[in-house]
């Protein structure tokens, strides 16, 4: 698993939570509107069958009244009023004028001005203590002699409509209820599938190696192709830069040490022809000066492949006895020419889960040390142990670390006061130290009591 | 023993030629993956040294055709590269040691040997001298019969008088061979090992003798 160092990054704001709260702010919005809608329908709706009913009442009244000898006459129909009658017992009240006198009914009632002649005004208005609603119709009536106009007022109260409108109430409110939490449901479905894409392409990108700089293939919709499109030219130039920065550090190596290793070797076999003292000095002064020179290159390099190596690393189960063998392997010829032992001992297996190319170079780094600082016929000690912490040590019975500022050996470039003669660039500790930090780790410098370096690399 | 060396660059080949063959070793050279194929189908060789940027292709290039074909002539690369996963892929292509250049003559010798070693029998490097056998690749000391373990130092001390014997050798150039570039001791530290090795030979019929202000010689009954 690649381990990201986060950067931080500006946050503002979130686009699931922004689209969510939308989506669900618009589906209250409607469900309110729905509820507000359907019951004023629902009221329009109940108003006019009551209005019709009454408007029926009065009209059948009015019909019943006849003029006879300039009297007039209303044969109550009580059909009339029986029409009107509901489950919830609403009171009728009714009023017969003849012109401005009340023949008969409620004279408090309120009058209304009626509409054109057969048409029925309606109204809403208080009467009783009760909100009513009434009708009333005027009719002209025509005797010999006369006119008369007889108007005709029927009122009811609401309770039953009141009844009706609750009941309608009550369901549409409920109906707007599970509307508004199925459109909360949805709208996090839909953010979902909508955020999808973009996770998609978060986790391919984050789930790749380090050296995948491969333009991203998987479809991505309309609106991210531009996006995408970017990221991949990006990602094509960073390649680039990194293949050619590769191929140029690879290339600048090859150029700097191919002539410097044709007059190592040139150095060298002159030396075995040369006789005269100060010839001598001065070729194995020169052949101590490439070495170093070709020395810091080699550790140069590799301190620049851990800093960028230590942005992404490519983590896989290691065993350090394994890779310790193979460094032993790989040293024991040149421990052989100063015949020094390397042994190593400790835990049978000790796995981690490193970066097996970065915990090389640091530990090799160490090994170098110890053979350059151990002194003929010596021993180097290497023990591996994974409790309490995978742990390797190194000891070789050299002079030592200089007492005095040890910490600052692990700095870059420093090199041990007694280093006298001995050639190295002092990017080894550093290099190892680095190596130790980036896997959660730390390098310990000590002197042995009984004489000899000691240097802890645990993780 | 012979080697084969493939490298490019004909300054650096050269040297390599010269201090080769300064130790009595036999070298061929090519400059070419091409040439190097025809020298492989003529000679038998004990070891090959391999440069990796050649004009006519990768050495691992060649590494792998020489692995194909069933040959197991050891092979150590040199390499000018520095990359730890670069020298792993050349291990895994069958490689069986490299050096970084430059490199420190003494420490191909000992890898050469070191990788003769492994591959046990390969070479027959043994040299017969009145009642000493010595082989520097398996580092064994044979005295009648007997087998005398050496110390490394001791070890190449007495390859280089051993192909040599009546020859003269100045402190200095034993010096040379013995201790590395940054060691800091002075050309008297060769008497140590002289007296260890004459020590080791007292039981053979060889002899070193010291000659006062020249230097030390082999001489053989």
């Amino acid at each position: 698993m690649a381990e990201v160092s986060h950067e931080p990054v500006n946050v503002a704001g979130s686009l699931r939570y922004r689209l969510t709260l939308t989506l669900i702010g618009g589906a209250a919005a409607l469900a309110i509107l729905l509820f507000v809608v359907v019951r004023g329908y629902a009221t329009q709706i109940a108003q006019q069958g009551q209005d019709s009913i009454l408007k029926a009442s009065v009209t059948s009244i009015l019909d019943a009244a006849i003029l006879r000898d300039g009297v007039v006459e209303v044969d109550f129909p009580y059909a009339a009023l029986l029409m009107l009658s509901t489950d919830s017992d609403d009171r009728v009240f009714y009023a017969i004028y003849q012109d401005e006198t009340l023949l008969s009914g409620y004279g408090a009632l309120p009058r209304a001005t009626t509409g054109a002649s057969g048409g029925a005004a309606h109204r809403t208005a208080r009467f009783d203590d009760a909100t009513i609603r009434m009708a009333t119709a005027s009719r002209t009536l025509v005797g010999a002699d006369t006119r008369t106009v007889i108007t005709v007022a029927v009122a009811q109260t609401q309770d039953a409509m009141q009844v009706t409108l609750a009941r309608i109430s009550r369901n549409v409110g409920l109906y707007g209820l599970v509307f508004f939490l199925l459109s909360v449901l949805l709208s996090f479905w839909a953010t979902t599938t909508t955020i999808r894409p973009l996770q998609r392409l978060t986790d391919s990108i984050t789930r790749r190696g380090p050296k995948d700089l491969s333009p991203v293939a998987s479809p991505v919709p309309v609106e991210m192709a531009s996006l995408v499109a970017s990221l991949n030219r990006f990602m094509a130039r960073l390649d680039t830069s990194l293949r050619q920065s590769e191929d140029f550090i690879a290339e600048a190596a090859h150029r700097v040490r191919t002539p410097l290793a044709t007059v190592r070797s040139h150095a060298e076999a002159t030396l075995q022809r040369v006789d005269r003292d100060e010839n001598r000095q001065a070729l194995r002064s020169m052949i101590r000066a490439i070495d170093e020179s070709s020395r810091a290159a080699g550790q140069l390099l590799d301190h620049a492949m851990i800093t960028f190596r230590a942005d992404h690393l490519e983590r896989s189960e290691v065993d350090l006895v394994d890779l310790l063998r193979d460094l032993v392997l790989r040293f024991a010829p040149v421990a052989e020419m100063k015949d020094i032992e390397l042994d190593i001992d400790g835990d049978a297996r000790v796995v981690v889960a490193g970066d097996s190319i970065l915990l090389q170079n640091g530990i090799r780094n160490l090994l170098d040390n110890a053979l350059k600082y151990s002194p003929v016929e010596s021993r180097i000690a290497i023990r591996v142990t994974s409790a309490p912490a995978p742990t390797i040590e190194i000891r070789d019975q050299g002079p030592g670390f200089p007492k005095n500022n040890m910490d600052a050996l692990i700095a870059r470039f420093s090199r041990g006061d007694n280093a006298k003669g001995i050639i190295g660039s002092g990017l080894g500790l550093t290099i190892a130290n680095d190596v130790a930090l980036v896997h959660g780790g730390k390098l310990t410098l000590s002197n042995h009591p009984g004489g000899g370096a000691c240097v802890i690399f645990s993780l | 023993m012979k080697f084969l060396l493939i490298e490019d660059n004909d300054e650096l080949a050269n040297a390599i030629c010269a201090r080769m063959q300064f130790d009595g070793h036999v070298i061929d050279h090519a400059s070419r993956i091409q040439d190097a194929f025809a020298y492989e189908e003529t000679g038998e060789y004990d070891l090959i040294l391999l440069d990796i940027m050649l004009p006519d292709g990768d050495g691992r290039t060649f590494l792998k055709r020489h692995r194909a074909g069933n040959k197991d002539t050891p092979v150590i690369v040199l390499t000018a590269r520095s990359q730890v996963s670069d020298r792993i892929s050349m291990l895994d292509l069958g490689a069986d040691d490299y050096v970084t250049k430059p490199f420190d003559h003494e420490e191909l010798q000992a890898r050469c040997r070191a990788v003769l070693r492994r591959k046990a029998g390969a070479a027959q490097t043994t040299t017969r001298l009145g009642n000493v056998a010595f082989d520097p690749v398996a580092g064994s000391l044979t005295i009648d019969g007997q087998v005398i373990s050496l110390r490394n130092r001791e070890l190449r001390l007495l390859e280089l008088l051993i192909n040599a014997p009546g020859q003269i050798f100045p402190k200095h150039k034993l010096f040379d061979r013995l201790f590395s570039y940054d060691e800091d001791v002075s050309e008297n530290a060769i008497e140590v090992y002289i007296g260890r090795l004459r020590k080791h030979l007292e039981p053979s019929d060889l002899r070193i003798t010291t000659l006062r202000g020249l230097g030390y010689r082999l001489d053989h009954g």
